[in-house]
């Protein structure tokens, strides 16, 4: 159980509005192993930058954790106040967001940005942080380090500056790593490298990640487990290949139709009728059922609920039409 | 970068060239110079002589070109009222004017800065909203009021602060300096107040809409993820991204400032240049009203082209542009 850095129980988190409440992630349970990548995949809205965010303590106000728990290598994280999330943020969590243009400050040399970072969490003198952020800006693949480390963001691409997006995060060697939609933002070549980097360096360190996109196919060269979010709740959850091979609640079988392939002959691009809900117009029973071919009346008037892996489908959880 | 400094300093002395049209227009045609500086007993013949050596028969364009170059050297003849050298005034009532504008300018980014940041951070608070309501009453009101009522609170009834003067100065070459004595100082306390209350609240305002859009930028989120404390975020990571537009604000303010002192000298009588320029108006004394309006419009007409130069140097692109054709040239 020690093995466990990441455990969520039954999250939800909140967004009271004029209009009522609106729930953002429902019911969300999910762990995360030493060294393990768990990617979260969903459209955009259902809720999984929501739960990294969560984790984080950066929920926007009026944005709240509304029950559940989050526990951190066995401490509970999810009621600490601001000041002691500061000591875990950065220090025992590390965070990659999506756009590496906008995440860096564009005012400060990157090198005092690591440095910044290096020292507020460790106990090194002003040089020995230096030192230690020209290694981390070697180690994620930045040349002529020397002459780099006094540069302005601006001076960098945007896949060099992911990188150092990643050194950031790797500061004070976190337990958990949460990546926003990593690659997003990035050029298709780049986004392969900076996936490949971020896999060796957890791989090598031990550090658990939790890999926010909409892109699969990312997943499917990443992770080792995936989780599926649908309007917030968890729709799949299991190893990469099997939901990737045998996806089993119908969403995911709809995400894989998706993903263009040049191996498999496939004439056309499957695509999922209609869009999913919005968090205020969340359909009774399965959130799926109004896009689902296979639904029954059972989808329309109850919830299905996913066990420790599985699907959240009455299909797959009773093995015949509902 | 060569040929934009080219073109900057092109306009700005275009513009200086518009204005001494002006100051010569005024100086040459409200009233007759002649009428003005002959007592009453001139003869006829005298003030045709006098009008002979000031070179008034000379053509217009000959009497601008000698106005303009003169005034390039700082030469704008003498003041009809005490017949002295105006130049020689200016010098005198400039430094009470620079150390007014100063010190009010130094007291709108000390108090102005913080209270931005603290009504954009606690934007929901009491304090916030009683200073953003403090902020409009300080924008509305008229500097000559705020001025009156500081005579009347600290002057007239707690007796604290000198209502008027400069206090004794001391004299550094041809600069004279009230900052260095302790009457000074007291002297220069309420006319800065004064001064400076429609700044700060400028200021406050602007750092505040700054640091609103600001702080929902992507690096300010990043930068708690990393773990950074709320305090440095916003005082380090946020205030430093929002100081560029304040930094162009003040420099471009200064000249408004130089221009508002005419009113707080007056309530004051602060010996400074804007008490000459009304002294000068209430006895017709053209040539220190037409240096007045020279050099305000070059304090302002260089502050301009600064501020626009320094735009060029600050914005990365442009610096890269720059480096990019030295580059090529060399």
């Amino acid at each position: 159980m020690t093995d466990t850095v990441l455990d969520v129980r039954n999250l939800r988190v909140e967004f009271p509005t004029r209009h009522g409440t609106l729930t953002a992630v429902d019911d969300i349970s999910l762990t995360i192993k030493r060294g393990e990548i768990l990617g979260i995949v969903g459209e955009s809205g259902a809720g999984k930058s929501m739960t990294g965010m969560a984790i984080l303590g950066l929920l926007e106000p009026p944005g709240r954790i509304a029950s559940g728990s989050i526990h951190l290598s066995g401490d509970r994280i999810d009621a600490l106040d601001d000041r002691a999330m500061q000591s875990i943020r950065g220090r025992r969590i590390g965070a990659i967001f999506q756009d590496p243009l906008t995440s860096l400050n564009p005012l400060f040399r990157v090198g005092d940005q690591l440095v910044e970072t290096i020292r507020l969490h460790t106990d090194l003198t002003k040089s020995q942080a230096r030192t230690r952020a020209k290694d981390l800006m070697r180690e994620v693949g930045i040349p002529a380090v020397d002459e780099r480390i006094d540069n302005y963001p601006h001076q960098f691409s945007g896949g060099m500056r992911q990188r150092i997006v990643i050194a950031l995060a790797l500061c004070a060697e976190p337990e958990l790593i949460v990546a926003d939609e990593p690659t997003t933002a990035l050029d298709v070549s780049i986004q392969a490298q900076i996936t490949a980097l971020l896999k060796r360096l957890c791989r090598d360190r031990g550090t658990a990640v939790m890999l926010v996109t909409h892109d699969m196919g990312v997943i499917a060269e990443t992770a080792d487990r995936v989780a599926v979010m649908y309007a917030g709740r968890l729709a799949e959850l299991g190893a990469v290949e099997d939901v990737v091979r045998r996806p089993q609640h119908p969403y995911t079988v709809g995400l894989m139709g998706s993903i263009p392939s040049l191996r498999k002959d496939v004439a056309e691009l499957q695509m999922i009728p209609g869009s999913m809900p919005r968090l205020n117009a969340i359909p009774q029973g399965c959130a799926f059922n109004p896009r689902c071919t296979h639904a029954g009346p059972k989808c329309r008037r109850d919830q299905p609920r996913i066990d420790s892996a599985g699907a959240a489908c009455w299909l797959a959880l009773e093995g015949a039409t509902a | 970068m060569i040929a934009f400094l080219i073109k900057r300093a092109a306009n700005a002395a275009f513009v200086m060239l518009a204005v001494a049209l002006l100051a010569f227009l005024i100086f040459r045609f409200f009233g007759d110079p002649v009428e003005m500086m002959v007592n009453e007993q001139a003869t006829q013949s005298d003030r045709a002589e006098l009008r002979e050596r000031l070179g008034l028969n000379d053509s217009f364009v000959t009497q601008y070109t000698r106005f303009v170059g003169n005034a390039v050297q700082g030469d704008f003849g003498m003041s009809y009222r005490n017949q002295q050298d105006v130049m020689v005034l200016i010098k005198e009532r400039f430094p009470a004017t620079f150390e007014l504008v100063l010190v009010a300018t130094i007291l709108s980014l000390i108090i102005g800065i913080p209270l931005g940041v603290i009504t954009a951070v606690h934007r929901e608070s009491k304090l916030a909203n009683l200073l953003q309501l403090g902020s409009i009453v300080g924008v509305s009101l008229p500097s000559f009021v705020v001025g009156i009522m500081l005579i009347l609170a600290f002057s007239v009834s707690l007796g604290w602060l000198p209502a008027f003067g400069r206090g004794d100065t001391v004299q550094i070459g041809w600069w004279s300096t009230g900052l260095l004595t302790p009457s000074g100082r007291r002297a220069l306390v309420l006319p800065a107040i004064s001064l400076s209350t429609f700044q700060i609240t400028l200021v406050m305002r602007l750092v505040r809409a700054e640091m609103l859009e600001t702080l929902r930028a992507d690096y300010i989120k990043f930068a708690r993820a990393r773990g950074i404390p709320t305090d440095r975020v916003q005082w380090r990571h946020a205030l430093r991204n929002c100081l560029m537009p304040v930094i162009t604000l003040t420099g471009m303010q200064i000249g408004n400032l130089i221009a508002f002192a005419l009113v707080t000298e007056t309530v004051f009588q602060w010996p400074g240049m804007g008490l000459l320029f009304i002294q000068a108006v209430t006895f017709v004394d053209i040539p220190v009203m037409a240096a007045y309006l020279m050099l305000v419009s070059f304090i302002f007409v260089a502050l301009n082209t600064l501020v626009d130069i320094t735009y060029a140097w600050v914005d990365p692109r442009l610096r890269d542009d720059a480096a990019r054709a030295g580059g090529a040239n060399g």
